[in-house]
């Protein structure tokens, strides 16, 4: 058994008098590949807004590789190693390919806040090199220097990728990576999850898509009603009456 | 979604090649080599310094029009690299020109009529008030930056009026005068009492040395401008105007950078006013008024929001009409109109009119509304469009200008 | 205590006032989603429509002034007073009030004419574009009243019956506090108008749209067709309020140009303080501010804080946004995302 990079304890959240978050406890283990599924409105998202820093919970503890993530800074949980990529992808659209990946490069690089208000960015051989790498690796080499608000959804979503890879973070969080997208795309994101599950990056997925959840995840807890209600490995929870009741409805896997 | 409203993609200063055009190759110059930075920067130099001989024509080839251009491009420049570069909106940015002026007057009576003294002293002054204001304001995004900043500016310009007389001398302005200690000045000879206008070292600089000390200054912060555009700083900037919750999941603290940019942009339009100081040594609590910061984001915006030259450029036609029109009255519109029938004269002098002289304003209104409504992206847009234009043969004109890169 | 209650009462008049525009303001950015930099244009339009109005009521003839015997002196005589003698004396004495008769149908056209051939281009365009297109309409406006009116403010009196000074002390179980009736009325008047523009919003199907447009922009075009339309009338109603809000002030401080201007950067400030979006919260923010803009010009007050006067509403607003950034009565979700 491995160690766990991500632990999260009796977390709880609400919003008015909604319940998002009610007493939610999840362990991630080093290395693994977790997925949670859930309904909509089951607060998957909520739960991954906690751990980002974008929702402080009101009760509850979220530890990450050794220390507290509550209380901090987006940036400041970047910096400790937790990438995101976002449902409708976050990128800096009026920018070029590569100088979006260069971005996130210099915040791994020079930290939070360093200014270099001299040198050319594009001349920071380092930092270029190892964005033209990625670039390779996820096939976005030849789009480089395109404007990104001109490429495809599919593309966008790539490049989303590739900036958080490029960090090398310890653990990647994925909000529903294949969402919206054609079967084709879909495989081929699945395709690419697998090649870079060889990294050894831990991540954590939100996903609707049975499938995509089926073949990628180790470990799947299922949410309901601001809760986990189960977690198990693929067949376990396919096996499982009581999420087939409170979540699958009943159909057929 | 974007934190702040001025910076959602909706914002002006993105500049449209940049989000329409594929290829972003010399878009932002961050493409180009260190060499055709240099080349550039040594067009602009070039053109700056021959403006006395290609503006002649046109009747701007005198000293004190053409100083007014470069002194309101450094502040156009310096607002640029806010407003222009991380997107952020300041509507009180005349209020550091103003402490500028009041700084290098301050240093002229109690140091020395030597000018790069007194600017230096107008840079710190502006940049340190431009500090404590922009740690203020940063700390809210969108128009919410814009009434702080406006706050803070009428403010500066209330108590500048009022209270601070002592240092401002409220409503008759700051000046030097006979009895001012000058100490600088007194140690090194006795002639300082009788000395009453800046210098540079012993050139007085009045007339055509003013302006070329404004004009190096110019292409000095133009230089800067241009490094910082390039630099990781200005790429952070823009990333910060293209998507700022990006940046902080990204690991960025957002709000230094901001301030950074800020101070910087204060500094300039401290070099502005304190150039306006050594130009002219008067500081009047009117270079703070809010109008005045409106002036800057049109001149601004008539260049080119973001873009390296456009707020140059959007300076000088700025300062160039208003001389213009301000200047014209019945006498030289008869003038103008003299090529048409008498009747036909009186009719045109009737509809101009209103536009000139007294009524420059009216036609500066016009012009703010026309640029923002048919040319956002200002005249360097203009100017893109019309190459653009030009190089596009027939064969291209089907295809949608997306994809009609070369 | 009396110069308490009276700087009290000096901020209510000038609230009022501040409260109006912003109404207006706050009106227009909850439903259309548009900040407009011209709204103090509107106020100083209304301003200059007592001005046309009393120009026209005025206009003379030249009489033979019997009062001189010995030699033929003439004066100036309006026509009116010529035509209905003491009637007409009296209609060009109450000018300013009736002003307001030209100043609504005036306003309404100006605020639809504005709204259709302007503002609608930029609903969809970013607050900074907006923010300077009406920026350079608002000069536009002043410079054009510049042109037919001139830069020097123009003095206009309150009906004789209202214009003298009235002892209020007695309200308020004080000793003697007289205080210039105009200024009461003006304050009368601003509640008279929030009073209407509030029931209209309460009490009409039209106002329930409205409001239901404020509380979440997303529904606003759920909310049936010819939203255009709708749109034009808010706006036109803005422009009104805003113009009354200028008609009636004319007899506290004579109108030039560039009235409008000063009052918008601090009708801006109340409308941040106030939340951006709510109507109770402009209403509040403006006579708070007021208030506390005429306490803080008492000399006891700038005897501890020199130049306070000066900056109050500014400070006010930077204190506001710091600790409150949503303003006083904000709601979350306005002008966020």
């Amino acid at each position: 058994m491995t160690s766990e990079i991500l632990t999260i304890k009796g977390v709880s959240k609400r919003f008015g008098g909604l319940r998002a978050l009610d007493d939610v406890n999840l362990n991630v283990r080093q290395g693994s590949v977790h997925a949670i599924i859930g309904p909509n409105g089951a607060g998957k998202s909520t739960l991954l807004n906690c751990l980002v820093g974008r929702i402080i919970p009101d009760e509850g503890s979220v530890t990450f590789d050794g220390g507290s993530l509550l209380g901090h800074k987006p940036h400041q949980i970047n910096q400790a190693g937790i990438a995101r990529v976002f449902q409708t992808p976050e990128i800096f659209g009026e920018l070029s390919v590569l100088e979006n990946v260069m971005i996130p490069a210099f915040a791994k690089r020079d930290g939070a806040f360093r200014i270099n208000a001299w040198r050319r960015a594009r001349e920071r051989g380092a930092v270029r090199e190892e964005a033209e790498h990625i670039l390779e690796d996820l096939n976005l080499s030849d789009q480089r220097d395109q404007i990104v608000n001109s490429m495809s959804r599919g593309d966008k979503r790539r490049l989303e990728l590739a900036m958080c890879l490029v960090q090398h973070p310890k653990l990647l969080l994925l909000d529903e990576p294949t969402a919206g997208m054609s079967r084709a795309d879909t495989n081929n994101t699945v395709d690419l999850l697998k090649k870079i599950a060889e990294r050894g990056i831990t991540k954590v997925i939100i996903e609707h898509d049975m499938h995509v959840v089926f073949s990628l995840a180790e470990t799947v807890s299922v949410m309901a009603q601001g809760t986990v209600i189960a977690e198990g490995s693929p067949e376990e929870i396919k096996a499982s009456a009581k999420v087939q009741e409170a979540y699958l409805g009943g159909a057929h896997l | 979604m974007s934190e702040s409203v001025l910076n959602s993609d909706k914002a002006m200063g993105r500049s449209p090649a940049e989000s329409h055009s594929p290829k972003g190759d010399g878009m932002r110059g961050f493409m180009s080599s260190s060499r055709s930075d240099y080349l550039l920067v040594a067009v602009f130099a070039a053109a700056i310094l021959t403006m006395p001989i290609w503006l002649a024509p046109i009747g701007a080839g005198y000293p004190d029009i053409l100083q007014k251009f470069a002194i309101f491009g450094i502040f156009a420049l310096g607002f640029n690299i806010l407003f222009g570069f991380s997107g952020y909106l300041s509507f009180g940015h005349a209020a550091f020109l103003g402490t500028g002026s009041y700084a290098a007057v301050w240093m002229f009576k109690l140091l020395s009529m030597n000018a790069l003294i007194a600017v230096g002293f107008a840079i710190i002054v502006a940049g340190v008030f431009a500090l404590l204001i922009g740690y203020v304001s940063l700390r809210r995004s969108g128009i919410y930056f814009s009434i702080l900043t406006l706050a803070f500016a009428q403010m500066s310009y209330n108590l500048a009026y009022s209270v601070l007389t002592p240092i401002t001398n409220g409503e008759t302005g700051l000046q030097i005068s006979r009895s001012d200690p000058r100490i600088i000045d007194n140690f090194f000879g006795a002639d300082a009492h009788r000395l009453r206008v800046p210098d540079f070292f012993g050139i007085e600089l009045q007339g055509w040395p003013g302006f070329y000390f404004c004009a190096v200054l110019l292409i000095l912060a133009f230089f800067l401008t241009l490094r910082i555009r390039n630099s990781t700083f200005g790429l952070m900037l823009f990333a910060i105007k293209s998507n700022q919750n990006r940046m902080n999941y990204t690991g960025f603290s957002t709000r230094p950078y901001l301030l950074a940019a800020f101070v910087i942009s204060g500094m300039y339009a401290g070099l502005a006013g304190g150039l306006l100081a050594v130009t002219d040594p008067l500081a009047g609590a009117d270079r703070m008024q809010w109008t005045a910061s409106g002036e800057v984001v049109l001149m601004t915006i008539l260049g080119g929001v973001g873009t390296l030259l456009g707020p140059v450029i959007g300076a000088a036609v700025m300062k160039y009409l208003e001389q213009i029109f301000s200047s014209f009255n019945e006498g030289v519109l008869h003038r103008t109109f003299d090529f048409l029938t008498p009747e036909l004269q009186d009719i045109m002098v009737t509809i101009t009119s209103p536009f000139v002289g007294e009524g420059w304003q009216l036609t500066l209104g016009l012009m703010f509304m026309l640029v923002v409504i048919f040319l956002p992206g200002g005249i360097m847009e203009g100017i893109r469009r019309i190459s653009r234009g030009l190089r596009r043969d027939r064969r291209d004109d089907a295809a949608p200008p997306a994809h009609a890169g070369h | 205590m009396d110069a308490i209650i009276l700087q009290i009462l000096n901020g209510l008049d000038k609230g009022g006032a501040y409260a109006l525009i912003a109404l207006g303001l706050t009106l227009i950015f909850g439903t259309l989603g548009v900040v407009n930099f011209a709204h103090g244009a509107l106020f100083m339009l209304g301003a200059f429509c007592s001005v046309t109005f009393a120009r026209l009521l005025t206009i003379s003839e030249r009489v033979r002034d019997e009062s001189v015997t010995f030699f033929a002196a003439y004066k100036e005589v309006p026509y009116l007073e010529l035509w209905y003698g003491e009637t007409g004396k009296a209609i060009v004495e109450w000018a300013v009030p009736l002003s307001i008769l030209l100043a609504v149908p005036v306003m309404l056209l100006i605020g639809f004419a504005m709204e259709r051939g302007l503002i609608r281009f930029f609903y969809k365009r970013s607050h900074a574009e907006q923010i300077l297109v009406t920026f350079g309409l608002a000069i536009v406006l002043q410079e054009i009243v510049k042109y037919f009116f001139g830069a020097n403010p123009i003095p206009l009196t309150a009906p004789p019956a209202l214009a003298g000074s009235a002892d209020i002390g007695a309200l308020f179980g004080a000793s003697n506090i007289s205080y210039p009736m105009w200024r009461i009325v003006y304050f009368l008047f601003s509640l008279a108008v929030i009073a209407a523009v509030f029931a209209f919003l309460q009490l009409t199907t039209f106002g329930m749209v409205v409001r239901a447009g404020m509380a979440d922009r997303e529904t606003v075009g759920l909310l049936g067709i010819n939203i255009g339309r709708k749109f034009t009338i808010v706006f036109g109603i803005a422009a009104v309020v805003a113009g009354l809000a200028g008609v009636m002030y004319t007899p506290i401080l004579a109108p030039n140009y560039h009235l409008g201007m000063d009052f918008l950067v601090l009708s801006f400030v109340v409308v941040v303080v106030g939340g951006m979006g709510s109507l109770a919260g402009a209403v509040v923010a403006g006579f708070l501010l007021g208030i506390l803009q005429s306490l803080a010009s008492m000399t006891e007050v700038k005897a501890i804080v020199p130049g306070i006067d000066q900056i109050i509403i500014y400070l006010v607003a930077v204190v506001v946004l710091l600790v409150r950034p949503r303003g006083l009565m904000g709601r979350r979700g306005v002008m966020e995302s």
